[in-house]
């Protein structure tokens, strides 16, 4: 055995040093499927609380909603439980194809392969498809799978100010020597809830002869006249190069991922990315569910217009009570407090009110940016809404920030 | 102030500060451990000395340390311009 005390201790300090960072994370365990209230213990050994959520990625309510729990019962009856295979071995089922099939429809794209994880999509895409004479620039606050994926790939990489179509074409004309550019960009950013402007990425592609990498999966389903995604939102369907998207949100939320695309790239991903080539087939219960919810959001933009009020509501309320938020027409919505320690002391005490919801700071977003991420649901109903603004603002009223900005916020609490 | 060290600031401010932030960048100025520059985004940094320079800098020397001062920077270039001289 070669875990000596000394191995021990070494990482007994360097998770100590996580905990003095106050950067340690701990887990809330919930004993209720996901919805707009769970009910939740915490701390570990503490009674169970019931809550209203406002921190999940269950954008449109189908995580536990009926039809899709019974397709996935009838696809578990239907094609079991495992495929104990990554695909091209003997894992693909004919329902893997269905749903590729069904998400390349519903993304405008050539074709489709399923991941994983999306976090696997973009953590082999690059590899797969850019080489050493190729170049990613990518915005500066993509996702940590996409910084990954880069570091992964062979292509040269380079990056641009968020969201600044300037320094992008700068960018671009930098690199015109190399044999492809791809720009690579969230559709709509995890942490600011902003959509990236992608009809001005795509005239700049067209100009300098770029493709365009899209990972829409805060997007999907949600954004766009009938949610499919941030490419209908800004009016350039049809247009996206590659999109990654997630199941594990908007659609169902249970995990899964794909790239979907050119058609050449996507083939290029099914012979060399190895997080497909290497890890088994989303399971088929999970497939037959995915099916259900393509079904669903096909069918009626319903929940997708509710998910668009109740942002708008809630945007509004925070806003009205005297919040500092982040402007954006996402379902992510969030509430600036710029400091990390009254970030966290804020969602202790929303909790302590029956909100559950998280703080977030430097290095999940950068140095004096800390923040409440609230992300709205369809399932959340006005109710919910009312009830949480009520929380939202005892505990602003607690520390005293009511009708504050950034400056009065940095005065009174650092950053 | 001298001309390696006003390049190397200049491009820091050019490729990292949004126009509306007024930060002062000095020659001291805590740039990847403050959040200023992160290692995803300091490939470009790398890149730009390299090319302006005619130099490079292996992986191993091209640390979040050696990088978080304007003051490193300029000392980075420095060692390996004079290395690029010796070995020419």
């Amino acid at each position: 055995m070669a875990f000596t005390d000394a191995v021990r201790n070494s990482y007994l300090t360097e998770i100590e040093g996580i905990k003095a960072a106050g950067l340690f994370k701990e887990e809330r365990y919930i004993h209720s499927p996901q919805s707009s209230e769970i009910e939740v213990e915490f701390p570990l050994g503490s009674e169970i609380r019931k809550c209203i959520n406002v921190c999940a990625n269950n954008y449109l309510g189908l995580s536990s909603h009926p039809e899709v729990i019974a397709a996935a019962h009838a696809g578990l009856d239907a094609r079991g439980y495992g495929m104990s295979s990554v695909r091209f071995i003997c894992g693909t089922q004919d329902i893997h194809r269905q749903l590729e099939n069904r998400l390349t429809a519903f993304l405008g794209t050539e074709d489709t392969l399923l991941f994983p994880s999306c976090m696997d999509a973009n953590g082999g895409f690059f590899e797969a498809c850019l080489s050493a004479q190729d170049v990613m620039i990518a915005d500066r606050l993509v996702h940590a799978s996409i910084v990954d994926g880069m570091r992964l790939g062979k292509a040269m990489q380079d990056t641009y100010k968020h969201s600044d179509m300037g320094h992008l074409e700068q960018k671009l004309q930098e690199h015109q020597d190399k044999r492809s550019r791809m720009i690579i960009t969230d559709g709509v950013f995890s942490m600011d809830g902003d959509t990236a402007r992608l009809g001005d990425i795509v005239v700049l592609a067209e100009k300098y002869n770029a493709m365009v990498f899209v990972d829409d999966s805060h997007a999907t389903g949600v954004m766009g006249r009938t949610g499919r995604g941030a490419h209908e939102h800004c009016g350039v369907f049809g247009k996206i190069d590659v999109i990654t998207t997630t199941l594990g949100k908007a659609l169902g939320g249970a995990s899964g991922g794909c790239v979907s695309g050119r058609r050449e790239l996507v083939e290029m991903c099914r012979q060399r990315a190895r997080p497909y080539l290497f890890s088994n087939a989303v399971a088929p219960v999970i497939v037959a569910g995915a099916l259900k919810v393509m079904d669903l959001i096909t069918a009626s933009t319903e929940r997708r217009d509710k998910l668009e009020w109740n942002a708008h509501y809630w945007r509004g309320l925070l806003k009205d009570a005297g919040f500092d938020v982040k402007e954006g027409n996402s379902p992510i919505v969030p509430v600036m407090l710029y400091d990390a320690k009254l970030a966290q002391d804020f969602a202790r005490d929303l909790f302590d009110e029956g909100v559950y919801a998280v703080g977030f700071f430097f290095p999940v977003v950068p140095k004096g940016q800390a923040r409440i991420r609230t992300q709205l649901s369809a399932a959340h109903e006005k109710h919910h809404l009312d009830t949480a603004i009520q929380a939202f603002r005892k505990v602003g009223e607690k520390h005293g920030i009511l009708g504050l900005g950034k400056k009065e916020l940095a005065a009174k609490y650092g950053t | 102030m001298d001309e390696l060290t006003k390049v190397v600031r200049d491009y820091i401010i050019r490729e990292y500060l949004d126009e509306a932030d007024d930060r002062e960048i000095t020659e001291t100025t805590p740039l990847i451990s403050s959040g200023i520059v992160d290692s995803f985004s300091m490939v470009s940094l790398l890149r730009f000395l390299e090319k302006k320079y005619f130099i490079h800098i292996p992986d191993a020397d091209a640390t979040p340390e050696a990088f978080d001062t304007v003051q490193r920077i300029v000392a980075l270039v420095r060692r390996f311009q004079s290395a690029e001289v010796r070995s020419a």
